[in-house]
């Protein structure tokens, strides 16, 4: 099945060696990150993750959002979904691949990654996630791959898949959940120190997630012949609406806990983040625009004629994207830093290199879903 | 016997996992054996802890021999830029090393003192329980090590340590030191690992006391045993009032501090 994506149009080329131009710089930076060390970066002795890991946590969720359409359709048998779902699953591959790279390039001694295999560490958060993530990639490439094969040849996927798709449900729970509970198990943390952290990671998946999917949709549509079914795209935008006003709900729960309790430590890094703490105002704008970003959302995803209308869809789903992505991203991850242990305030942003090498990882990312959604929509288009 | 292609394929991939699974298994339930070796302290009965007496630490504002003494036996280097800045054992306000007891009208000699921190030796260490790797481990005496050899530099421990105490080498630290400072006895480390006090356990093993302890001329710091009752550690801790830092984090933390 891969030599579909050997062949293709000019637009596809374009695309593709954009995206390999996009890649290029980053991985000059990451050679340079390599021999002079994390120096490069904007971090820090007391923020000491920052947009690398900001980008992994964000991802995870990404990649466990497949689960959304891969449950209607393989559990209820929802046929809206038929055509969209190995989409889903093709979208989870290059997410994951995704995370596994924002990790290794944040990684100090990036070639000693095996110690992680050679002396495992079951009382670490750490080790599980290397684990879930990895069995994740390998469900969904089965899976997706088995499942198209089978339609190429128009039969149906053999009966082995059937069980694996069911394993890959509660998988993907499994993915958001760990990853929380890399943030939610550490003392002394106290953005992070909350039992609804993995709540909270799902419900920005499923918002996150999902409307990424509607905007990939709708570019696909638009420049080839497959089309993923107008119902599809409005069973995901009421998924997304649903899963994104339970995010908001739960992220005014944890306001409320610190500020009705009074507890200072609970309240800094939310203070931090949404009004400034003694002065520092970094992230201010930039979680003052996740605020805006997800009321838009939510008025035009909840709205039915509003979600009805694509163009307002776009818009809506394109909102829940970047209100996440910055909410989840850097917000999550630099606001648990600080204030730091000695409740004293050093902030982040994030260098130029760092940056390009965030964006090679993208147009990494990015390559391999269009290698991927290529592959699909070939077949789709033949059968 | 004829076995097609996909049926052979998909058996060595069976035989192949079993063969990882297995090895993995194996080492889960014999554990590591270098590190097990490690582990050993010469004796179960011994605990170590620290006692840092802040009136005798007072009588000298501008003192920093357990600093320069530690940092010259260890190999730290001095890095000017506070984000990149390697810390071993150093200074803090009060209101910052104990910033939930603080309140306006504490005692006016509190407000000016430094603290002396260092890593607490938590007797619940939440970096060993993050590590991937093990690279960071608790002996059995107590003391909290550090793999620089092992450890992949993910700084999961830096974000699960509740003190601060962890720094982590953004660059080349070799390049931050003179070559005759250096230590020969103590190694020097490369960029991309963490490091942290270890309590001078390569001094304890050999019977002697932390460097710092050693330097300090006040005897403002106090080592010894929790586990022996007639230690002097134990028997300052029965007699007098001292404090610890987020002791309500259950880390418990094995620095004690007389105020």
């Amino acid at each position: 099945m891969f030599e579909k994506a050997l062949t293709g149009s000019r637009k596809y080329w374009m695309l593709v060696f954009s995206l390999a131009a996009l890649f290029l710089p980053g991985f000059f930076f990451y050679f340079r990150q390599l021999s002079e060390g994390l120096v490069l970066t904007g971090m820090s002795r007391d923020v000491s993750w920052g947009l690398y890991i900001a980008q992994f946590t964000f991802f995870v969720g990404v990649a466990a959002s497949a689960v959304m359409v891969v449950l209607p359709y393989y559990l209820h048998d929802y046929k809206a979904f038929g055509k969209i779902t190995i989409l889903g699953e093709f979208l989870a591959v290059p997410a994951v691949i995704m995370c596994m790279l924002f990790i290794f390039v944040d990684m100090g001694q990036p070639f000693r990654i095996l110690n992680v295999f050679l002396h495992p560490t079951p009382n670490s958060v750490m080790f599980w996630d290397t684990v879930v993530l990895m069995g994740y990639l390998l469900l969904n490439i089965i899976i997706g791959w088995t499942t198209l094969g089978a339609e190429r040849k128009g039969v149906a996927p053999p009966a082995w898949v059937k069980p694996v798709i069911y394993i890959s449900i509660p998988w993907a729970v499994s993915i958001h959940t760990v990853t929380a509970f890399l943030y939610a198990g550490v003392p002394g943390r106290h953005l992070w120190l909350t039992a609804i952290m993995a709540a909270r990671f799902l419900a920005s998946a499923f918002a996150s997630g999902p409307s990424l999917l509607i905007i990939l949709s709708m570019i696909v549509r638009k420049h080839t012949k497959f089309d993923p079914g107008k119902d599809a795209l409005q069973s995901l935008a009421k998924i997304v609406a649903y899963a994104m006003a339970l995010n908001v709900f739960f992220i005014l729960l944890e306001v409320f806990t610190a500020f009705y309790s009074g507890i200072p430590s609970h309240r800094h890094s939310l203070t931090y983040l949404f009004a400034g703490l003694d002065g520092h105002t970094a992230l201010v704008p930039w979680m003052r625009v996740s605020v805006v970003l997800a009321l838009v959302a939510l008025a035009l995803l909840i709205y039915p004629a509003t979600r009805r209308n694509e163009k307002f869809l776009l818009v809506g789903a394109a909102s829940v994207f970047i209100s996440t992505w910055i909410d989840k991203g850097m917000g999550l991850v630099v606001g648990g830093f600080i204030p730091n242990p000695f409740e004293k305030i050093t902030e982040y942003t994030p260098t130029v290199p760092e940056i390009l090498i965030t964006v090679s990882v993208w147009a990494a990312g990015f390559l391999i879903l269009t290698v991927l959604y290529k592959i699909a929509v070939t077949i789709r288009e033949e059968v | 016997m004829i076995v097609n292609r996909r049926e052979l394929l998909k058996k060595a991939g069976l035989a192949g996992l079993s063969v990882i699974g297995g090895s993995a298994l194996y080492q889960l339930i014999s554990g590591d054996r270098v590190l097990a070796e490690l582990k050993n302290s010469p004796s179960k009965s011994t605990r170590w802890a620290m006692i840092i007496d802040m009136k005798k630490c007072a009588r000298d504002p501008g003192c920093a021999d357990c600093m320069d003494a530690c940092h010259r036996a260890h190999n730290v280097p001095t890095i000017a830029d506070p984000k990149r800045e390697i810390k071993w054992i150093w200074k803090e306000n009060f209101s910052h090393a104990f910033p939930e007891l603080e309140n306006e009208y504490i005692r006016e000699d509190l407000k000016q003192q430094k603290f002396i921190v260092l890593c607490n030796h938590c007797d619940n260490p939440p970096c060993v329980r993050v590590c991937p790797t093990q690279a960071t481990w608790k002996r059995e005496d107590g003391i909290v090590m550090m793999d620089m050899h092992r450890c992949i530099g993910c700084r999961y421990c830096m974000a699960a340590c509740p003190y601060g105490s962890r720094s982590f080498n953004w660059m080349d630290p070799r390049k931050a030191l003179a070559e005759d400072q250096i230590n020969p006895d103590f190694p020097t480390r490369t960029k991309g690992v963490v490091e942290k006090c270890d309590l001078c356990a390569e001094r304890v093993d050999e019977g002697k006391i932390p460097v710092c302890v050693e330097a300090c001329k006040e005897k403002a710091l106090i080592f010894g045993n929790l586990s022996d009752p007639s230690s002097e550690v134990r028997k300052v801790l029965s007699g007098r009032f001292t404090i610890r830092r987020k002791p309500e984090l259950g880390t418990r933390p094995e620095v004690y501090y007389l105020v």
